[in-house]
């Protein structure tokens, strides 16, 4: 068994992993999504008391699933973390505040003598649920577009450009797919508060809310996909050698057969879940969305990365992209950490059922006013 | 570039990761031992079906989750330091560093934030058992949390289990077991948990002491002195012995260090323990470093040679003999570990050049030096020493490492002294009597949380200028940023993270003072 697993083999593995954290971490921005309507869905105080609490007992699998992407990334491709994290410096402090202000808000916001208020630690919670998507989405966008850098013979990075990642926000291409990823998850977040919250006026206000939500989400996203299936792609050869080459990420999409199966599926069960929500009232969308999120993320990494593809690309000098195989950790270590991911499963299924125990009963009002941990 | 490097980019730098790591410390540790002090508690409420116990669970819960959300918030932000500000070093070692914290990320923080939601909400959800379940789960998930992120730290002051890659320009891992069961991460897990279950122990005995000084809740209060006396007791006896083995393996990995902390310049066999003294500048200099005199000297005799030597007649060098090397005692000097350092630099840029050209021949006899035990061994094993201009640059802070090291273990002892004095007026049902002691008892919270940093000032000031120790200096590792960047981002944290301290410390008074709900459901 151990000779089939090559270091290619671990290198693709790898990736696939990278991109199921990838796909999580996307459908548990619904989290981020919600909170971006703190201030314009709920009508009242006890509406919004409810939609803290609905998404504030799941903020942590977010923070978590965020904290293990970046983790795995460091430790199957650390080249990745070194090039991106310490050159497109701002973009990732940008959400590192951003996140960072949610961790207290949650447990802040309504307790006495917080100092600040609860606006402020409510305002904390508007911020991280639409810049963090947003540019979580500008940051993966640049893995379509390229960045500016060069790396150096000991792979020391040099970013060109003085503004260090947010030179991205001007680029158009990396905002469609920051925009489809903040709209995605706000329609997310509708989704889940419809399926967690009892409360019909509530329920009234969120389908309402829906609507205005997925058209944007639908429009930016299908304006990402077709820029980069019809454009230039980053090719790289066997030898390694970098070039721009037309249709390429048009081609990955359609010669892999996992990528178009994870797209295509994916993309009719995000749809599905719309006209559910839309037009059926149903509160299970959040479901449907999610199982359909998840592969579509995975099938824009698969895109960008397998294939014979630079996934970090630099459009300062094509030969200092980074592909799987000139990123990587090594055999020894991609073999080790994979054998810690077989885990992963059973992480998966307790989350499961920890969730389901929670969620077992719908949030209402009668709940907010009892004596239990309230946020 | 790297050789050319901006001093005060580096120093920005240290300083921003030295600050996200201070305020992080501030609440892991009580992390860390709360939640097994919870445990115990729900334990007891499970068990006896006594409520009182639910409602001392509950108190100390939300005390928890207050200081748990914000030592969330520090946490992550040091993670993606390590790309942000220290992109060089995370490439160099990346292979091996970047492991342990996506194992902490699969294994202990999923553990942690998924039971910690049925912790706060499960009450009335799911079954007295599968809740005490969940609050034991939280407990091994943030210690299992500090395992992986001490094997990491413990990795770079103890570099083993990896080879050096010249096609990589990287060390890699070769044994993930010499990593984990690396005898400096043992060491710092068992001393490092257990000092955060001390702190978590002197809370809530101080705590405890405030409600019977106000004389209100006495029986949640001496009900968790008991439970916090006993834990705190034993872990204070732990945090002095695994202190002591600590020492041990320290004086063998990172000499250096052993000797600033004990301002030892002249090496010498019979060598004694400073318990107290001060340090004063004897006008005598290594390069551009003070040479102290300790006065004021109480010392153990002998102690520091059977410390680290098992015998009271051993040898321990000093910061002289590691300097300036000691051929009798077989201690090589920082100038010859340069040169040596230097060499092995040049023949890794030969390398890297004869690939770039395409020189076959060059590349196959220079990466062969590579895989030679004696260019490893006794050339390769400096190569960050080549990047030092001075032998005296290798020597820490003495006077922080000194003065930190002996205000922590004070500290220690102390607090073995306030648990057995709160067991033993437990005992005799005198607490509520003894007013000076419950006073001594919560003026003791801070001195924790002093004591809880200056351990870590100890190691991370003590093992300067190293960020791998004999492989990579910090000015090698940092990331070529501006210095104006890291400097805004440096302010930027320290007004957010003071901010949010304000408003946890205030919240958890608050909180304190409001004491826990009357009754419970």
């Amino acid at each position: 068994m151990t000779y089939m697993i090559t270091h290619a083999f671990l290198q693709s593995y790898w990736w696939l992993i990278i991109s199921l954290l990838a796909g999580l971490l996307v459908f548990l921005m619904f989290v981020q999504g919600g909170q971006s309507f703190i201030f314009s869905l709920p009508r009242n105080d006890m509406q919004r008391k409810m939609m803290v609490n609905a998404l504030g007992r799941k903020w942590e699998f977010t923070f978590t699933t965020l904290v293990t992407f970046g983790g795995a990334f460091f430790a199957s491709f650390p080249l990745f973390y070194a090039t991106s994290f310490g050159g497109a410096y701002w973009v990732w402090m940008a959400i590192l505040f951003s996140f960072i202000i949610q961790a207290v808000a949650y447990e802040y916001r309504s307790k006495p003598s917080n100092v600040y208020g609860t606006s402020l630690f409510d305002t904390f919670l508007f911020i991280n649920g639409s810049v963090g998507p947003f540019l979580i989405g500008v940051a993966v966008a640049t893995f379509f577009t390229g960045s500016d850098f060069t790396l150096d013979l000991f792979c020391r990075v040099t970013w060109g450009s003085g503004w260090h990642g947010l030179e991205a926000l001007v680029n158009p291409v990396n905002l469609l797919l920051g925009f489809a990823v903040l709209f995605l998850v706000r329609v997310l977040g509708l989704m889940y508060l419809s399926n967690t919250i009892d409360d019909a006026e509530m329920a009234v206000s969120i389908r309402k809310t829906l609507a205005r939500n997925a058209v944007p989400f639908l429009i930016f996203f299908l304006a990402f996909v077709a820029v980069i299936l019809t454009g230039k792609g980053f090719m790289s050869s066997p030898a390694g050698e970098v070039t721009m080459v037309k249709y390429h990420y048009l081609h990955n999409l359609v010669t892999n057969p996992l990528t178009l199966i994870f797209f295509t599926g994916g993309v009719v069960l995000v749809l599905v879940s719309l006209w559910l929500a839309l037009f059926k009232n149903s509160d299970k969308a959040i479901w449907y969305a999610g199982f359909g999120t998840v592969p579509v993320v995975m099938a824009l990494f698969f895109m960008a990365g397998y294939g014979d593809t630079a996934f970090y690309p630099s459009t300062a000098d094509l030969q200092s992209s980074l592909t799987l195989e000139n990123s990587s950790s090594s055999l020894f270590t991609l073999r080790t950490m994979m054998y810690v991911s077989f885990i992963i499963p059973f992480v998966v299924a307790y989350i499961w059922y920890a969730w389901r125990s929670i969620n077992r009963k719908r949030i209402n009002s009668e709940e907010m006013n009892g004596d239990d941990h309230m946020y | 570039m790297i050789e050319n490097f901006d001093l005060s980019l580096v120093n920005w730098s240290r300083a921003q990761f030295a600050l996200t790591a201070m305020y992080h410390w501030l609440f892991v540790p009580l992390t860390l031992g709360l939640s097994f002090i919870l445990a115990f508690m729900e334990t007891i409420y499970v068990r006896t079906g006594d409520e009182i116990w639910k409602r001392i669970t509950k108190f100390w819960m939300t005390l928890f989750g207050i200081n748990f959300a914000i030592g969330v918030a520090t946490g992550i932000i040091l993670e993606f330091e390590f790309g942000t500000n220290w992109s060089n070093y995370s490439w160099f070692v990346g292979d091996i560093f970047g492991a342990p914290l996506a194992i902490e990320g699969i294994l202990a923080f999923f553990l942690e934030s998924t039971f910690i939601a049925v912790m706060f909400f499960g009450w009335n959800k799911v079954s007295k058992k599968f809740h005490l379940a969940s609050t034991w789960l939280v407990a091994i998930g943030a210690n299992l949390s500090a395992l992986w992120i001490l094997i990491a730290n413990a990795w770079m002051e103890n570099p083993v289990g990896m080879a050096f890659n010249p096609d990589t320009a990287r060390n890699e891992m070769n044994s993930f077991r010499e990593v984990v069961f690396n005898p400096v991460a043992i060491d710092k897990f068992t001393h490092t948990v257990t000092s955060g279950f001390v702190l978590a122990s002197v809370f809530v005995v101080g705590i405890s002491a405030w409600f019977l000084i106000r004389r209100r809740e006495q029986m949640l209060a001496i009900k968790s002195i008991l439970i916090a006396g006993i834990f705190g007791l034993v872990s204070s006896l732990l945090v002095a012995f695994t202190g002591d083995t600590s020492a041990r393996t320290l004086a063998k990995v990172q000499p250096v260090k052993f000797a600033a902390m004990e301002a030892l310049y002249e090496g010498r066999t019979d060598a004694g323990l400073t318990v107290i003294g001060a340090l004063d500048d004897s006008g005598e200099r290594i390069g551009e470093k003070k040479v102290h005199d300790v006065r004021l000297k109480i010392e153990i005799p002998k102690l520091l040679s059977i410390m680290t030597t098992g015998k009271g007649s051993g040898y321990v060098p000093g910061i002289k003999d590691l300097v300036n090397g000691n051929p009798e005692r077989g201690i090589l000097s920082v100038q010859e570990m340069m040169n040596r350092g230097t060499y092995a630099r040049q023949v890794l840029t030969d390398y890297k050049m004869a690939k770039e050209l395409g020189d076959t021949e060059s590349m196959t006899s220079l990466a062969a030096m590579f895989e030679d035990p004696d260019f490893v061994d006794n050339y390769f094993r400096y190569f960050g020493y080549s990047y030092f201009e001075h032998p005296w640059q290798v020597i820490p802070s003495v006077p922080v490492t000194f003065y930190s090291f002996r205000i922590m273990v004070g500290l220690g002892f102390f607090f073995i002294l306030l648990f057995a004095l709160a067991l033993w007026f437990y005992r005799r049902q005198s607490l509520e009597r003894n007013r000076w002691f419950l006073w001594l008892a919560l003026l003791s919270i801070p001195l924790a949380y002093l004591a809880s940093e200056l351990g870590w000032v100890v190691t991370e000031m003590g093992r300067q200028p190293w960020i791998i120790q004999n492989l990579m200096p910090v000015n090698v590792a940092v990331s070529n940023i501006s210095t104006g960047a890291v400097q805004t981002t440096f302010w930027l944290f320290a007004v957010l993270f003071t901010a949010l301290l304000i408003a946890e410390v205030s919240i958890m008074v608050r909180q304190i003072k409001t004491g826990p709900k009357q009754k419970e459901e």
